[in-house]
């Protein structure tokens, strides 16, 4: 049995978790505390790494004491550290490795540089048990990427990602573009509840026989939005354009990563990262996946946005498998590589 | 008193323990771009060096700044870090300070010291002391010039810091050492809040009016 503090500071939140792993190799989940600097970033339309960083260095030390709290434990009994060490914002990164190296230099337990990505992934295993070989598909403000995850404490295959803006930065430049606040997420899936989806049909993007097939690209359907928007000089429908821009990136979304996981042979999709939050595109994942025979897993929110849970369920499966620790040098890794699990 | 004092407010990653006032093991390590990677092994090294455990320790200070964000908040969040969990206390103290204690317990100036270091964007953060190392005037982050017509006023003997070349004044320390941190805090008081001495506000403007994009 082992305890692990994981801390997750790799964009606007400063997530602390921790994990209980059982010798049956499935952990359960203490606490997840998460202070969040989003409200700060709002009026600049998008994550402003500056301020991210110096509320990570406040947030830092409270987030681990409640989470410690919650879980009804002290510093004495964590086991192991883990933290994100990349990919993410440098400077924000940075505030939660030397922390994580603190902690663990102190209590004198090892410490687990580990990827964010794979962190979402790991994170499902709190809520649903053991993940078969599952193609994952993470979608974020600041990633969009389909995997391929073979063992949860092992090399993850990036089989494609986005050659422009992520997922979640197009909801949040539309939703700018609609006129509905900062983050865009939660805002257009609301709009979009009350709008037509097929209102108006939006490119999908590299959906073309030549196009590449486990890439995305995000940017040409937010140039097409406003200019649909602009076109109509003003009395903009915005619940069909959200319901219209939403189902474009939910279809293109959820057709390459059923295609993936039929392709490479895997019959788990993992849907992860803050976009899997959106309702929509749960729903089309469900039944995109049980029409093509897969099953769908995705954590409840709360697991999906960023937090200190999922860095520290990959750091227990880490420690299950008995991975080497990282030293106390490691550098943060703002383009850590999602082949690398462990630094 | 067994005391470990961290700064990373400038190029220089500096680590140390000082018992009772007198630094038992230093490490100074100088590269800008990698704060993080060498602060907690010099903080193990100096350990090892002094032959004590983390858990000996009975205070951490570490220099608040001024100095470049992401270096300093490395600093920051470690010294927060260690003595959160270890139950001690942290105190934050201004590095120009730690770097001025240096200096004056060198020997008595004959008149002020101006401490300066590097503020990047073609500035400078700077301190003036009283020869027995009182802060005068600063911190404050301003061009070298600006710096330079304030200095008749001032009456300086001696600068010190990493920028201290250039204003005509005997050059002494440059970066704050363990015992000059130690120095400048008040450990038999209880710690105030660990706040990082930024002297800027983060450059970030809220976005106008959206462009069009067809014409």
């Amino acid at each position: 049995m082992t305890i692990v503090l994981g801390i997750e500071t790799s964009c606007d939140e400063t997530g602390v978790g921790i994990v209980r792993m059982p010798d049956s190799g499935v952990p359960e989940l203490l606490a997840n505390e998460i202070a969040s600097s989003v409200e700060e970033h709002a009026r600049f339309g998008g994550v402003v790494p500056e301020v991210a960083s110096r509320a990570h260095l406040q947030a830092m030390v409270p987030a681990v004491h409640r989470a410690l709290t919650t879980a009804g434990l002290t510093g004495r009994d964590v086991d192991a550290v883990a933290v994100t060490a990349g990919p993410g914002l440098a400077g924000a990164l940075l505030v939660g490795v030397a922390a994580a190296k603190a902690y663990a230099a102190a209590w004198d337990v090892p410490l687990y540089g580990v990827n964010h990505l794979a962190a979402h992934v790991a994170v499902d295993t709190v809520q649903h048990g053991p993940l078969p070989p599952a193609l994952a598909l993470l979608v974020s403000g600041g990633h969009s990427s389909i995997l391929a995850v073979p063992d949860l404490a092992g090399p993850v295959t990036p089989l494609g990602s986005t050659i422009d803006d992520a997922a979640g930065e197009a909801f949040d430049k539309v939703a700018r573009l609609l006129g509905l606040p900062f983050p865009g997420g939660p805002w257009i899936d609301k709009a979009a509840r009350e709008g037509d989806r097929n209102a108006i049909r939006f490119p999908r993007g590299l959906t073309g026989p030549r196009d590449a097939k486990h890439d995305f690209s995000f940017s040409g359907l937010k140039t097409a939005v406003a200019r649909y928007v602009e076109s109509l000089d003003g009395d903009v429908p915005v619940a069909d354009v959200a319901a219209s821009f939403q189902e474009a990136v939910t279809d293109v979304l959820t057709l390459k990563a059923v295609r993936a996981a039929q392709e490479f042979g895997m019959d788990t999709v993992l849907l992860g990262g803050g976009v899997a939050a959106n309702s929509r595109l749960r729903e089309m994942a469900e039944e995109r996946c049980t029409a093509a025979g897969l099953t769908l897993r995705v954590p409840r929110p709360g697991l999906c946005t960023d937090n200190g849970a999922m860095v520290a369920a990959l750091g227990a499966h880490l420690v299950h498998t008995g991975a080497q620790p990282s030293d106390l040098g490691i550098p943060a890794n703002s383009s850590m590589p999602v082949t690398d699990v462990l630094v | 008193m067994l005391v470990l004092a961290l700064d990373t407010s400038t190029p220089a990653v500096t680590a140390g323990l000082v018992r009772d006032g007198v630094t038992v093991a230093e490490r100074v390590e100088t590269d800008a771009r990698k704060h993080g990677e060498l602060l907690m092994p010099a903080v193990q090294a100096v350990c090892a060096e002094a032959g004590v455990a983390l858990r000996e320790l009975d205070a951490v200070v570490v220099g608040a700044g001024p100095g470049p964000f992401t270096g300093l908040r490395v600093g920051m969040v470690t010294a927060a870090a260690l003595g959160d969990a270890l139950g001690i206390p942290v105190h934050g103290v201004c590095s120009l300070d730690a770097i001025a204690a240096a200096v004056v317990a060198d020997g008595p100036l004959t008149g002020n010291l101006l401490v300066v270091t590097d503020a990047r964007r073609r500035e400078v953060y700077w301190a003036a002391y009283e020869a027995e190392g009182a802060r005068l005037s600063g911190p404050t982050v301003e061009s070298p010039d600006a710096l330079r017509e304030r200095l008749p006023g001032l009456r300086l003997v001696a600068a010190a810091g990493t920028m201290a070349d250039g204003f005509g004044l005997p050059v002494h320390e440059a970066t704050p050492s363990p015992a000059g941190l130690v120095a400048v805090a008040p450990l038999h008081s209880a710690p105030g809040p660990l706040e990082p001495l930024y002297l800027r506000r983060p450059d970030a403007v809220p976005p106008g009016e959206r462009k069009r994009v067809a014409r």
